[in-house]
Parts: structure tokens; C-alpha cells; sequence
């Protein structure tokens, strides 16, 4: 089983209060928050080792391609996937492709993903994702890649065994658990609660030093720049507003003999007063 | 001169944390106050590569060096430095195997205890003194092919969970008629060997230390480490390298500790309707704490550096085990202080970190033993 895990550095989200947003761009300001893997990529990274391990003792010769799009600075953190077990890694980084939202983002992996299969003649069984990451949190790019390259997708991914090439999947729903069962290439968003990832261990950052790990920019892709980035990216950031969250109290005050349907009329009142 | 660590050493202090925070940081207080030696942590530090990150893969180690080892004991000893002196005192008798034993020896015992499924220990410290290695009074003669051990060794980490302890015993004169030692490997359930009354400590509680009792051990002569008459130097050795680097990555672990504490709670405190941390004599602590921090951090990966280039580190681990422990009782009183009455309440960890401290200044040589070796190797170079 030839499995495919993307992974998405961001801000460490334990450090969110102290990300600030540059009025002028609009952009995410790093400086002095720590990147991570993404909570939820490293739950796909993890589902993913389990099947490889599971499918490689059963005798079919699997393996776990990570892939990143993402500034070079975070180079280190598919040296990261590749210390948890993953077996190879592909970053993209070029200026090109900084700003990229959802849709500009798939276009670019779906372009990859494609190189890749090329590459080794052989398509990819599994794509795993984290089914939204915790900065953007669109749920976005998992599906659209799917549909880039014109196969199946299911999100909310809570539950994954093989059997051979037969999965079984378990989606999550807003009140109940789904179960899929199929074969063909698939790409699977999960939640965070599929597993608890492993944590690296010594020699798995030991072992990374030997695994490849290729970066590719634009010169590699040959990507249209107008169809990538900034520029190929339909959805623009609108204006920034600080939502006004203070509360202002005020006291509803009633006679010593007054009843629970007088406080309620009260309340009533005011909440119709208030357009509610 | 280049003070960083490389993208790895930065990728397994991050591991080392991880592990640490999850697994050690929510019991850490528990052990402490049950005195409770977490024995079924070590194999999931086996897993994470801790107790062999210095020994070759041959031996099942990760094969990394000193600095990769010195760094997983201050992130152990950030949440509890009772374990990390029980980690360390394992390595220090793996130490003994991998830098003098045969490999024989290397091969039966080390890949176990870097599992983590095996405990190592070292015992030289005798009721008569630890530092007067001279003064030690356990024998061993060696008739028929077996080592027959008499004596009482005490205050030694992990006495009551060692599987295999290396013993220092004294085996015969030199010329001069003064005694010579010899380091000997000997076995739990080793017939004539029973650890004896186990301590209840001040601090760094989450380690076993006690006595070791040998009346008439019978173990077989190819259990010696080394030469015969080498006991000394290899005990010098370890613990002046091994030993100290590690009481001072641990001390640095426990000025981490305070330091990250005095920070978080000076900025939640809050006293005449701010935070105490805008108070400047708060911050004149937290300044202290974080200037003993660095030092002894700087200290501590330098000689380990040093070791791990091959080079001569002794004064340096003397050096960074005298200023690391003294400084994290500075720091730990510094953070009771900032934390007033809260400081003394065991809900909190400042008086944990503070016995474990004072527990620091008499494992692997007083503060005036390492100022003894710091002076004489002073006066011979300056």
C-alpha cells in the first residue's frame, strides 16, 4: 500500500494569543511562535503508520510519503514526520507559492501528487489529511485535492482498517458514526480523535538522517505562477474587524413580593426591547 | 565558538520534552510524596532511546553522546529530578560496562538496560565516607574462580531495584602497601547479596537509595569490569564525568523549573490590582533565577561537549555540578520567596524543588569536594 500523508506546519496553537495579524496585509505575523506539525496532520501521519506497519506484516510492501507546502523554514518539520516513521518527504517551497489559499493550495499539491505517481509509475492508494488544520480550519484542501485528481473523498474520518486492498472507513456525522467499505484510490480526511500520535523517540531522529527528503520549487513543478500563490488565489482576505465582546450588566430589580412571572415578564421584556 | 545546538540535539530536546510533560510532569508530585520509584516508566523511556541515547547501536543504544544524554535529564529533572537521579545512576553503571567491561559483559547486559528492562547501578559509597575512596572497607577475594564479597555499601540510587550493580571492593596492596580496589559486577539474587535498609529522603524522592549488604556474595570471577586493582580509576572516572554531568543537568533541570514557575505565577498573581511580576523586587528574583539558569545551563553542555570531543572534563563537571546545584538552591529559595505563602504549600512544587536541590549538593561529591578538584586543577594551570 503506497500511502500519502499531507502535512501542514502552523503557529504552535498552545502560543495563539500571541499571533498578531499585520493590518496592512493581512497576513499571519510568525515571528516568535514556534511552528509544529498541525495537531490533525500528525493524527494522519500516525493512522498512516499504523496501516503500513499493519500491511507490511502481512506480507504487502508498504510505505509513507509525507508532503508539505510550506515556507523552507519549516524543512525540519518533515524531518519531524520522518523521525515518527514516515519513510520519505517532499516539501514545496517557492515565494510563488506563498499566499495560496485553499483552492491555489490543492492545485499546486494535486500537481504533485501527480509528479510523484509519475515519478515511480505507481499511483498513490491512500491520501491522508488532517480534516482541518488548526490555524485556517476550512476543512478545505483534503477535498479539493480529491476532486483535482478526480477521485473519492470522505472527511470527518474517525475510523480506518484494511483488509487487503478493502477499506473500512468510519465517518463521522453530526449524530451518528457512518461506515464505508471499498476499494480504489481514496483520500481521507481525519479527526483528531482517530488516535493519539506516538511521540519521537531518539533513534527515529537517529534513523531521519538516512531518509530522503526531496524540496521542490517551481522550476521542478513548472506550475503556471498566475494559476499558484497569491495570484491564483480567488478568495482575498476582507477587511479586518476586532469583534466588540464586552458585556454590559443590568440589573433587574422587582418588589419584595414579586413573583417568578414578573422576573420573567421583566426579562421579556427587555429581550424584545433588544430585537431578540 | 558555536553555542547551538545542532537541528537534531534541537529535535530531541523537543522529544525529551514531549515525553517529559506527558508522561512525567502529571505524577511527578505523586512519587515525590509516596517516595514511589516509577520503575514501569523505564521501558517507555527505552522506547524514546533515554537510558542508551550514549551508548553504540551494537549494544542497543541510539549511539549518540553526552550532550543528546545530558539534555534528556534536564527535561526529565524539569518535572522531577527524583527520576532523573535514578536515570542517571543507571547510566552511570552502564557507563562502568561500556567504557571498561568486555564484550562479553557489554553484550549481555547493556542491551537490556538500554530497553530500559534491566536497572543498572554503582556502588562505592561505604557508612565510613563516599569521597574517601581509599577508606573503603568491602573486600572481595577471588578463590576458585569466584569473587567472595564481604561489606556494606550505602546511600547507592536504585540499591533496591538494580538487577545489576557494579561494586567497588577492595582486592589486594600495591607495592606500597596501600590498598587497591577493583569494580565488580554483581547480580540481584546473587547468593550472600540483599539490599539492606532503604532511605527516606529529604529529597529527590522518586529514586531508591539504600544499603547494599554483601556477607559472603559468591560471583563469578569474570564479573570483574576492568582490570583487577582498577576499581578506583574506573569510579573516579564515571562519576567525575558521568556522575557530575549529570547532578548538573539535573540541578539546571530543577533552575528551569523555577524559573518557569516564578514566571507564570508572578504573572498571574495578582496583588494590589496588578500582577507581581510588574514589582520590581519580583523581578530582580526572576533576573537572579534566569542568570543561574544560563550559567548553569552553559556550564553543563560544555563540559558535556567537552567529553563527547574526547577530551580531558573533569574540572569542567566540577565546575558545572558546584555552581548547577548551588544555584538551584538559590533558585528554589528565590521562588519561595516570590510565591509567599503559597511557596510553602506542597500543592505546589517549590519545596520539591528545593529538597531536591539540597539533595543535589551531597550526590557525587559535596560542594567543597568540587571545590577541592576546581582549586587544585586552578593552581596548576593559573
Amino acid at each position: 500500500m503506497r500511502i500519502l500523508v499531507l502535512v501542514k506546519p502552523v503557529p504552535d496553537p498552545e502560543k495563539y494569543n500571541e499571533l498578531q495579524i499585520d493590518r496592512e496585509t493581512k497576513r499571519l505575523m510568525r515571528e516568535g511562535v514556534p511552528t509544529v506539525i498541525d495537531p490533525a496532520s500528525k493524527s494522519a501521519l500516525e493512522a498512516a503508520l499504523v496501516l503500513r506497519d499493519e500491511r507490511n506484516a502481512a506480507g504487502e510492501e508498504s510505505s509513507i510519503t509525507v508532503l508539505s507546502m510550506a515556507p523552507d523554514f519549516s524543512r525540519d518539520k518533515l524531518v519531524e514526520c520522518l523521525a515518527m516513521g514516515a519513510d520519505k518527504a517532499c516539501l514545496l517551497s517557492d515565494r510563488a507559492f506563498g499566499g495560496a489559499d485553499t483552492y491555489a493550495t490543492s492545485f499546486v499539491l494535486a500537481a504533485v501528487v501527480k509528479k510523484l505517481s509519475a515519478d515511480e509509475g505507481q499511483d498513490f492508494d491512500l491520501i491522508l489529511a488532517g480534516n482541518e488544520s488548526a490555524d485556517g480550519a476550512t476543512a478545505q484542501v483534503p477535498v479539493q485535492l480529491a476532486e483535482w485528481l478526480g477521485i473519492s473523498h470522505i472527511s470527518r474520518v474517525c475510523g480506518i482498517a484494511a483488509e487487503g486492498k478493502r477499506l473500512r472507513v468510519i465517518k463521522k456525522s453530526e449524530d451518528e458514526l457512518l461506515t464505508f467499505e471499498g476499494e480504489g484510490q481514496i483520500v481521507l480526511a481525519v479527526t483528531r480523535d482517530i488516535n493519539r500520535p506516538r511521540l519521537i523517540n531518539a533513534m527515529g531522529i537517529v534513523k531521519a538522517r538516512k531518509k530522503p527528503l526531496t524540496i521542490w520549487t517551481n522550476e521542478e513543478l513548472k506550475l503556471d505562477e498566475d494559476a499558484v500563490g497569491l495570484k491564483g488565489s480567488p478568495t482575498q482576505p476582507g477587511r479586518l474587524i476586532t469583534p466588540d465582546l464586552s458585556r454590559s450588566g443590568q440589573p433587574l430589580t422587582a418588589g419584595a413580593d414579586a413573583g417568578a412571572e414578573d422576573a420573567a415578564k421583566a426579562i421579556l421584556s427587555l429581550l424584545k426591547k433588544e430585537g431578540f | 565558538m558555536n553555542f547551538n545546538f545542532t537541528e537534531e540535539q534541537e529535535m530531541l530536546k523537543a522529544a525529551f520534552a514531549e515525553f517529559a510533560k506527558e508522561e512525567i510532569a502529571p505524577k511527578a508530585a505523586e512519587w515525590d510524596e509516596s517516595n514511589h520509584t516509577p520503575l514501569e516508566l523505564m521501558p517507555k523511556m527505552g522506547e524514546m532511546g533515554i537510558p542508551g541515547v550514549f551508548v553504540p547501536e551494537q549494544y542497543g543504544g541510539v549511539g549518540l553522546g553526552h550532550i543528546e544524554r545530558v539534555a534528556a535529564l534536564e527535561e526529565i529533572a524539569r518535572y522531577s529530578a527524583g527520576l532523573a537521579m535514578m536515570v542517571f545512576t543507571h547510566q552511570l553503571g552502564m557507563a562502568a560496562i561500556l567504557d571498561y567491561g568486555t564484550e562479553e559483559q557489554k553484550m549481555k547486559y547493556l542491551p537490556d538496560m538500554c530497553a530500559g528492562t534491566s536497572i543498572c547501578g554503582l556502588a562505592v559509597t561505604e557508612p565510613g565516607g563516599g569521597s574517601d575512596v581509599a577508606g573503603q572497607k568491602t573486600e572481595a577475594q577471588l578463590t576458585d574462580g569466584r569473587w567472595l564479597i564481604n561489606g556494606r555499601k550505602c546511600f547507592i540510587t536504585n540499591s533496591h531495584c538494580a538487577a545489576v550493580t557494579a561494586v567497588t571492593c577492595k582486592t589486594g596492596e600495591d607495592e606500597k602497601g596501600r590498598s587497591t580496589f577493583s569494580c565488580i559486577l554483581v547480580e540481584a539474587g546473587t547468593e550472600g547479596f540483599r539490599p539492606g535498609r532503604e532511605e527516606n529522603k529529604l529529597g529527590l524522592r522518586g529514586s531508591m537509595t539504600g544499603e547494599l549488604i554483601m556477607n559472603n556474595a559468591r560471583v563469578p570471577e569474570e564479573n570483574l569490569i576492568g582490570e583487577a586493582g582498577m576499581g578506583t580509576p574506573i569510579a573516579m572516572k564515571e562519576i567525575g564525568e558521568v556522575g557530575r554531568a549529570s547532578m548538573a543537568a539535573i540541578a539546571t533541570g530543577i533552575i528551569r523549573g523555577c524559573l518557569e514557575d516564578a514566571v507564570k505565577f508572578s504573572k498571574e498573581r495578582i496583588v494590589y490590582g496588578k500582577p507581581i511580576s510588574k514589582l520590581q523586587a519580583i523581578q530582580f528574583h526572576i533576573a537572579e533565577i534566569r542568570c543561574d539558569y544560563e550559567a548553569a545551563r552553559l556550564m553543563t553542555y560544555r563540559a558535556a561537549a567537552l567529553k563527547d570531543e574526547g577530551k580531558p572534563a573533569a574540572t569542567e563537571f566540577s565546575m558545572a555540578k558546584y555552581f548547577a546545584t548551588e544555584a538551584a538552591c538559590r533558585s528554589s529559595r528565590k521562588l519561595i520567596e516570590i510565591m509567599g505563602g503559597y511557596g510553602v504549600v506542597n500543592e505546589y512544587a517549590a519545596g520539591r524543588y528545593h529538597r531536591d536541590a539540597l539533595g543535589c549538593i551531597s550526590s557525587g561529591g559535596t560542594s567543597e569536594i568540587q571545590k577541592i578538584i576546581i582549586a587544585g586543577d586552578t593552581l596548576k594551570k593559573f
